[in-house]
């Protein structure tokens, strides 16, 4: 079993990404999200939303898509 | 360059300069709180092409390859560059067409909103309790899961088409008379052809780093209480603001203001499309270019939209008239669209109802 709960908002237009990112944070406190997205403007926007609840994460680039896994 | 702009002081400059920029078109030859509309400009070039014939509003605007250029040129400098496409193209194609025939109605894209207001022209407030009605409308459907779906990875010769296209466009606009041109009119009036282009590259390269969206800005406020994009909407009104009040060009009021009409209700209902339909496209006829730029065939189709509702805009008078004052050859004109512009524009806030409830789904993040 996975350790996170994956969130996959690659292709989603805005704000769906986020809104998805915020939902998974509610309904899973406590628990690590792995969120895959697939454009930079993504990647930045969850990351914004992460910072703004303060929750840790770790962000990298997978090939020529990123992964933002949360603490 | 992720960094460039991620306080909202910086999204402030940001706009300020983009608002600088505007002020530059306009001093050097755009119709002067017109300056850099999207809408207007997408309409002079669709005259150009003749998929209109309206002989004042016919010019291939070098500001629209700009934009797109410019968001093509920083994305792939900054590997932001990513070709994608398969996210409802018809719908896209369809919301792009209704952004414009709204837009049309009101007689400027949400861009032309903020200048408009800029300059004092009420008619605008009005517009943006439309536009922000229809953003909170395009909300309402986003939390009921309102999706399009995902667009996925293409061949990268789907990105290059739009701005080859459009480049290809400029070189025949700039050395031929093949396009239309107009002689009268607003799409007479043009900064040099060099210099909007170029402040178009900057321009279209600034909306893609700091993600610029006029609906967005009220979008994120909205939903998330998110005030990032608004603040390069505010800091864009400053600069304009700052500039025409300094100048004496901000004159408040209903009537007198250049290409405006004061019918309220169509105001508001032609705006009410424009931020109802970039809610459901993900962004406003701006941000539309900017994603085309960097690789987004479903806004490339956008794009097509806007393009093609301008020409049905024109060619079947659905578009608003400006309101005029009475010469002595010629009896006032109160302005706003004739009756098949009011009846399309109902019809098309009826099918963004039906495209919002028929693609709803609960959310699910792994569908």
């Amino acid at each position: 079993m996975s350790q996170y709960i994956e969130v996959d908002v690659r292709g989603l237009s805005c704000p769906e990404p986020v809104m998805l990112t915020a939902a998974a944070l509610k309904d899973n406190p406590g628990k690590a999200l792995k969120i895959l997205a697939s454009e930079a403007h993504v990647r930045t926007n969850v990351e914004k939303l992460l910072k703004s609840k303060k929750v840790e994460f770790t962000s990298s680039e997978v090939g020529s898509e990123y992964e933002i896994v949360t603490k | 360059m992720n960094r460039l702009f991620d306080a909202k002081w910086k999204l402030a400059v940001c706009g300020l300069i983009c608002g600088a920029l505007a002020i530059v078109l306009a001093v050097t030859g755009n119709p002067g709180n017109m300056a850099i509309c999207v809408a207007c400009f997408i309409r002079d070039m669709a005259g150009s092409l003749k998929l209109h014939t309206a002989p004042v509003v016919q010019y291939y605007r070098p500001e629209i390859v700009g934009f797109v250029c410019g968001s093509f040129l920083i994305a792939l400098a900054t590997k932001e560059y990513r070709t994608t496409a398969g996210s409802s193209p018809v719908i896209r194609f369809l919301l792009g067409f209704i952004m414009m025939i709204g837009a049309l109605v009101f007689l400027g894209c949400p861009l032309r909103m903020l200048i408009r207001m800029a300059a004092g022209d009420a008619n605008a407030y009005v517009g943006l309790v439309g536009f922000a009605a229809g953003i909170g409308t395009g909300c309402l459907f986003l939390k009921k899961g309102f999706s399009l779906g995902r667009a996925h990875e293409v061949k990268a010769v789907n990105g290059v088409i739009l701005p080859a296209l459009l480049v290809i466009g400029l070189v025949i606009s700039l050395t031929t008379a093949l396009f239309a041109s107009s002689e009268s009119g607003p799409g007479s009036m043009r900064a040099p052809a060099i210099l909007a282009l170029v402040i178009a590259l900057v321009f279209g390269a600034l909306a893609q780093k700091s993600r610029m969206c006029f609906a967005g800005g009220l979008r994120d406020v909205f939903l998330m209480k998110d005030f990032s994009l608004l603040s390069i909407l505010g800091g864009l009104f400053v600069a304009l603001l700052a500039y025409n009040v300094v100048t004496g060009k901000f004159h408040f009021g209903f009537t007198g203001q250049p290409i405006a009409h004061a019918q309220h209700l169509w105001n508001i209902l032609g705006m009410y499309a424009v931020g109802f339909a970039a809610v459901l496209a993900g962004g406003c006829p701006l941000r539309q270019l900017i994603l085309a730029g960097q690789g987004s065939s479903d806004s490339a189709i956008t794009f097509l939209g806007l393009l093609v509702g301008a020409a049905f805009a024109h060619n079947f008078g659905l578009a608003g008239a400006a309101a005029a004052a009475a010469t002595e050859t010629t009896e006032a004109v109160a302005g706003g669209p004739a009756t098949a512009g009011k009846i399309v524009l109902v019809c098309c806030i009826a099918v963004l109802f039906i495209i919002a409830a028929t693609n709803c789904k609960k959310a699910d993040s792994k569908s």
